[in-house]
């Protein structure tokens, strides 16, 4: 093991970690962003609009997000209309491609979390809500929308940790990752396995920390799930 | 008599409520009409359709056919989608600030505190400033014996605690009329006297109140008017005294000694 190595090209990993970061963080937001209409929208059971999102969860949970990044990556390049229109700006960057696969992916499976925890909206909080003359838009923002986050906070935190790790993809096509950050050590050295381990520890680290994190969350915002400590 | 007076003077007024579940003809035609201070208990078999006729009032369920108004507003329902519906949702809103409800199982939000159910209708329906709500939250848990519990969650009080907060929830909103579906159903026998005391304690000081109920004796002690419904149907209704001392219909006669027993 030639920790040395590993120490000398430290800053290789700083960067690598900052690029993993910044991919999911994105993604995750981005695609919160997507995932919460989706969801309300499929509570609505519209006749139309319900087939195409279902539509898109599908397909979006039903391949490899490995393949939806060379689709979108290798894919659309293959078509001069695409490098030729407005769009090629955006699609000609690696780095926008990951975050627009990762995007629509992780917010596939989190429409579905949040599609779950929303309709477990006990039917009463939602009539008396009702009863005091709350508006339906008041009554998603306050009342289901908020029981339904605190709901899907386990089932998130782990979509959270899928996606941390499904972002190594993206080194896949040429972004420098924690393991493209490994590989490239390896690369430069001619060695076995010092750049995978310490990619390794560092996704375990971060993973950790996303664990804590939910775990804290949790205390807070699902206290009133929890038995009551005092009487 | 009451025919002769005007309808603004009525805190609620329902007029031949009809309705139907599929080919199940649950209201055949109730009318009600309550004047500031009455205190009306509806009793009946399950399935006489009690809480359905208080459900359709604030629009809970749709009704087929009949009219509302609610301290001398009329709400205006129209057809859409073959179900009646009101033709204005703001109006539905507003009339349904002005009728508090009291459900069987509670209803609480349970990811808010006790004080931020309180201070959801307050500052979200009426306009109320934060700190205004809160001093209003803090007097009438206070009223319902629950001062100090501003912080727990619905989940961690007894039924009956969850119940008064619910009571506390409604009367935040400062309705004309105060429907109760049922209060102390779901609870267990030693808390009910605790629910029935705060309802007893609303209708000595006033308050204008609908309240379906199998407490007998507790309906007996506070309605200015008991309503017995049989299948759909107003079967007869009159003073409390006369309702459970000299019951003229065989029907609420044998509903009567079938409570009686069951005591």
């Amino acid at each position: 093991m030639r920790i040395d190595l590993i120490a000398e090209n430290a800053d290789l990993f700083v960067t690598g970690i900052s690029m993993t970061l910044k991919l999911t963080v994105m993604s995750l937001a981005i695609g919160m962003a997507i995932a919460l209409p989706v969801a309300v929208l499929r509570g609505m059971r519209l006749p139309v609009v319900d087939k195409v999102l279902r539509g898109y969860i599908f397909a979006f949970r039903g391949t490899p997000m490995l393949v939806q990044t060379y689709l979108i990556y290798y894919g659309l390049a293959q078509f001069e209309f695409v490098r030729d229109s407005v769009f090629w700006a955006v699609l000609k960057s690696p780095f926008n491609c990951a975050l627009i696969a990762f995007s629509l992916n992780t917010a596939a499976y989190t429409a579905e979390i949040l599609r779950g925890a929303l309709e477990a909206t006990p039917k009463g909080e939602i009539e008396a809500a009702e009863a005091i003359g709350l508006s339906p838009l008041q009554v998603l923002r306050r009342i289901t929308i908020p029981g339904a986050f605190r709901r899907a906070l386990p089932q998130y935190g782990n979509e959270v940790i899928l996606m941390l790790h499904g972002s190594t993809v993206a080194s896949v096509i040429t972004i420098q990752d924690i393991l493209g950050a490994g590989r490239t050590l390896n690369g430069k050295y001619y060695l076995a396995y010092e750049g995978l381990v310490t990619a390794a520890l560092l996704y375990l680290a971060l993973t950790f920390l996303i664990a804590a994190a939910f775990g804290l969350g949790g205390r807070k915002w699902l206290a009133h799930l929890r038995p009551a400590a005092t009487r | 008599m009451t025919s002769m007076e005007p309808i603004v003077d009525l805190r609620l007024s329902v007029r031949d409520l009809h309705k139907k579940f599929g080919s199940v003809e649950v209201l055949r035609g109730v009318s009600i009409e309550a004047r500031q201070g009455d205190v009306i208990s509806l009793i009946g078999a399950s399935g006489s359709g009690k809480s359905t006729f208080l459900r359709c009032i604030n629009q809970l369920e749709s009704s087929d056919a009949g009219e509302i108004s609610v301290a001398g507003e009329h709400l205006d329902l129209v057809m859409r989608r073959g179900r009646r519906v009101a033709r204005d949702a703001r109006q539905l809103r507003r009339i349904r600030a002005k009728l508090g409800f009291v459900f069987q199982s509670f209803n609480l939000w349970s990811h808010m505190t006790v004080l931020e159910n309180l201070i959801e209708g307050p500052v979200q329906v009426r306009g109320l400033r934060r700190d205004e709500a809160v001093a209003l939250a803090q007097r009438l848990l206070d009223r319902v014996g629950l001062k100090g519990r501003e912080s727990s969650y619905p989940g961690h009080l007894s039924g009956g605690q969850q119940q008064r907060v619910a009571i506390a929830r409604t009367l935040a909103m400062e309705p004309e009329v105060m429907l109760f579906d049922e209060p102390t159903s779901a609870l267990d026998p030693e808390l009910v006297a605790e629910v029935l005391a705060v309802i007893r304690d609303l209708a000595t000081e006033g308050r204008t109140m609908l309240l379906v109920t199998h407490e007998m004796a507790f309906a007996r002690d506070v309605s200015t008017e008991v309503v017995f419904l049989h299948k759909g149907l107003v079967e007869e209704r009159g003073a409390p005294a006369q309702i459970f001392s000299a019951p003229q219909s065989e029907r609420l006669k044998q509903f009567l000694t079938h409570v009686r027993l069951g005591q």
